[in-house]
């Protein structure tokens, strides 16, 4: 194997377990703290139900976004919608044989990367563009950006452009699956898109990509409005009732 | 009136979102907690020498006490989408009271002291220490906040700016710099029974005195009974009630309510404000102390029924967090709770707002009402913050929105609502909540209420509306202060059972 392999391969085992094992804490981190109030935005669901609505509404339609501002919320649904398609279909490089309806997305996940990458450009731009939002932005919020635009605009390149050979990059991908390792192809613009992914899947759990599994903590959100009828207590509070008086 | 040290803003037809205008306001520091008040609260009064390691010791701790701010610290991703939504921005221009940049000053400590990134690449990720300069930042623009939430609808995360200032302003506390006016009002709600530090006797001699005026108003006896044991209902209503313009009109109006109702009810000298500004401080054991009189009452007098007056955050604290803080609702298993809620009649909500009580007299056909008698005004009604997006009225989501126009409505002709985008969970903030009701800072509550006077002009120019309706004393307190900086009569403002009190027939 060469150090190019080595190198990508245990960079991606690293990047999987930095990914899986910081989110897995920072969500027991979060399932762990309580929320010793009910503070749902209302109005507010009444049922467990309602709630289940509300956020997922909220993490497929982006409802409260689309309520502030447009142009946030179509760049933000262009961009993760993109993204949500252009993810499913990478599917296909990690089993043999493909699902089929991974086989059959696949056309609309090689055009969905031209979605991804408008939304994220469009996202950019408002950090320039406007005031309000250009004080607000801090070095790491435009690379990310960069980061994300760096990986969408290097596939596109293997996709419409130069394009990588298929058949060993599935072969590498499959080895890291199966622990039967294959040498990664020597090519600039695939080196650079798995490189960039590597680093996302490492700052992810250390950065505001974190409101990812935010949203689905958020109490104003994932509460529901029936303080009257329930006592919730969260453990910390319930110690008072017991002690003081 | 001495004319104001600063620039009105002038009305508009819309609130443009204007260009940021760093430290516009930088300047505005409400005034500092002095030393008996502070150690009464059990807070220093100076800054201790170890004041960075307490201060991040409670940052800490209130991170593993509140997913709300764990959270919130974490899932802002800076999009934008709140930048335009703070009555404060929108009045002052300064970017820091921006949601997310106010979120940002405690976030950019948060991600130094409690992040990888922060600790290794602080330049990268916008984080910064903790010093004094910081410290003094946030007293200025934590409080330049009115927690009032209207970020909270606009976020695709929900972050609450409210809990953020609140966790900031315990922080402060707990490294000796306190706001004056909120824990002053927290002591004396302590000491004496309400906000406004009027005893026992003298709430009586009030009383009294309002029972007389209403018998040679209209020749009917409507009585204010205090601290009578055995009423069925323990009502309770912010202390402005008992002398302030125009909140004392609804207390009236409460009454005449009781009275026409038959009802058995009784105010309390011990519980003897409904307000809680615990919210404010977010001091979780301060709040359920102030709620705890009210819990003490109701067990004393053995009331069956607990009904709030009009008040914005009080509702909020009643509504959102007594049966969590007092035990006072449902569904209390520990002894605690049960204690008393076998006490409470299970037939009624528990607590109730005043105008779900009035409404359901209203349709139950209790209440006669001559409308006529309100036909000099035209009336808007104003959606108080805490009612409007962290409570509810009534069995259904939104109830809080409708109830109260349905009794406006009930017993007046002319009604007519501000532009959509200013009320319902939209609603702005009057510009005085969440403890920033004081004179030191009166800019902000003048600039602050730009956003809903100029929802107000449009209807006051197209409609003719001269009356804005609401249920809060807080938004009672400040329109009536800033109505004239903007050429409106102070006595255009008053409150929902005002207007009850106006047309209700009694006999």
């Amino acid at each position: 194997m060469t150090a190019l392999t080595v190198f990508y391969t245990g960079l991606f085992y690293f990047a999987s377990l930095a990914l899986v094992g910081g989110l897995a804490y920072r969500i027991m981190e979060y399932a762990r703290t309580p929320a010793p109030l009910k503070i749902p935005t209302t109005p507010a669901p009444t049922t467990t139900s309602g709630v289940v609505m509300r956020m997922a509404r909220e993490v497929v339609l982006f409802e409260s976004l689309f309520k502030s501002n447009k142009w946030i919320w179509l760049f933000g649904i262009l961009f993760h919608g993109g993204l949500a398609v252009v993810l499913l279909r990478h599917i296909r490089y990690f089993q043999q044989p493909v699902w089929d309806w991974v086989v059959f997305i696949q056309p609309f996940g090689k055009y969905a990367s031209f979605i991804m990458v408008a939304g994220l450009a469009g996202l950019w731009a408002r950090r320039f563009l406007v005031d309000r939002v250009r004080y607000i932005s801090t070095p790491s919020d435009h690379l990310i950006l960069a980061l994300l635009l760096g990986i969408g605009l290097s596939g596109i390149c293997m996709t419409f452009g130069a394009h990588t050979d298929i058949v060993d990059l599935k072969a590498f991908a499959l080895g890291l699956v199966t622990f039967d390792w294959h040498p990664v192809p020597d090519d600039g613009a695939l080196l650079i898109h798995l490189f960039l992914v590597a680093l996302l899947m490492i700052v992810f759990p250390v950065s505001k990509l974190l409101h990812a599994p935010g949203v689905f903590f958020s109490p104003t959100r994932n509460q529901s409005d029936n303080p009257r009828e329930t006592r919730h207590i969260a453990p910390w509070a319930a110690a008072l009732d017991r002690t003081a008086k | 009136m001495a004319g104001p040290e600063f620039e009105v803003p002038t009305l508009t037809e819309y609130t443009d979102v204007p260009r940021i205008k760093e430290g516009a306001m930088a300047h505005v520091k409400s005034f500092v907690s002095p030393q008996a008040t502070q150690e009464y609260m059990g807070y220093p009064w100076v800054l201790p020498a170890d004041w960075k390691e307490r201060a991040l010791d409670k940052m800490g701790e209130l991170l593993g006490k509140y997913r709300s701010l764990r959270v919130f610290m974490d899932a802002c991703v800076h999009c934008g989408a709140c930048t335009d939504k703070c009555h404060y921005f929108l009045g002052t221009a300064d970017p820091k009271n921006m949601p997310v940049a106010r979120q940002d000053l405690m976030r950019k400590v948060y991600r130094r002291y409690f992040t990888l990134p922060g600790k290794i690449a602080p330049w990268l990720v916008g984080a910064v220490d903790l010093t004094e300069d910081v410290l003094n930042e946030w007293y200025n623009y934590y409080h330049q906040c009115s927690e009032c939430r209207r970020c909270s609808v606009y976020c695709p995360y929900g972050i609450d700016t409210a809990e953020i200032t609140m966790a900031g302003r315990e922080i402060l506390n707990h490294v000796g710099i306190g706001q004056k006016y909120s824990n002053e009002i927290l002591v004396k709600v302590q000491k004496i029974g309400n906000n406004l530090g009027l005893p026992g006797p003298a709430l009586l001699d009030t009383l009294e005195g309002l029972e007389e005026d209403i018998e040679a108003d209209t020749g009917v006896a409507v009585k204010m009974p205090l601290d009578v044991q055995g009423a069925e209902i323990l009502f309770v209503t912010p202390s402005a009630d008992f002398f302030s313009e125009p909140h004392v009109e609804s207390l009236i109006g409460y009454a005449k309510v009781f009275h026409a109702a038959g009802a058995s009810w009784t105010m309390s000298s011990k519980a003897s404000e409904a307000g809680n500004f615990g919210l404010f401080n977010g001091n979780y054991e301060t709040m359920r102390k102030v709620a705890m009189r009210i819990r003490d009452a109701a067990l004393e007098l053995g009331c069956k029924r607990i009904i709030v007056g009009e008040c914005g955050h009080a509702w909020r604290v009643a509504y959102s967090f007594w049966n969590t803080l007092t035990g006072l609702g449902y569904d209390g298993k520990d002894p605690f709770s049960v204690e008393l809620q076998k006490q409470l009649d299970p037939r009624f909500p528990q607590p109730m707002h005043i105008c779900e009580y009035t409404w359901d007299l209203i349709q139950k056909g209790v209440l006669k009402f001559d409308k006529s008698k309100n036909d000099d005004r035209v009336i808007t009604f104003h959606d108080s913050c805490n009612v409007a997006r962290a409570s509810r009225m009534g069995d259904e989501p939104g109830g809080q929105f409708t109830i109260p126009r349905n009794i406006i409505r009930a017993v007046a002709n002319n009604y007519q609502d501000m532009a959509q985008e200013t009320i319902g969970e939209s609603t702005f903030c009057c510009g005085g909540g969440g403890g920033l009701l004081t004179d030191d800072l009166i800019e902000l509550r003048v600039k602050g209420a730009l956003p809903r006077m100029n929802a107000y002009n449009n209807v006051a120019q197209e409609e003719k509306v001269n009356f804005l309706a609401l249920i809060c004393a807080i938004c009672k307190a400040q329109f009536t202060k800033v109505f004239p900086y903007y050429g409106f009569d102070r006595g255009s403002v008053g409150g929902v059972h005002q207007l009850v009190s106006t047309a209700i027939k009694l006999d």
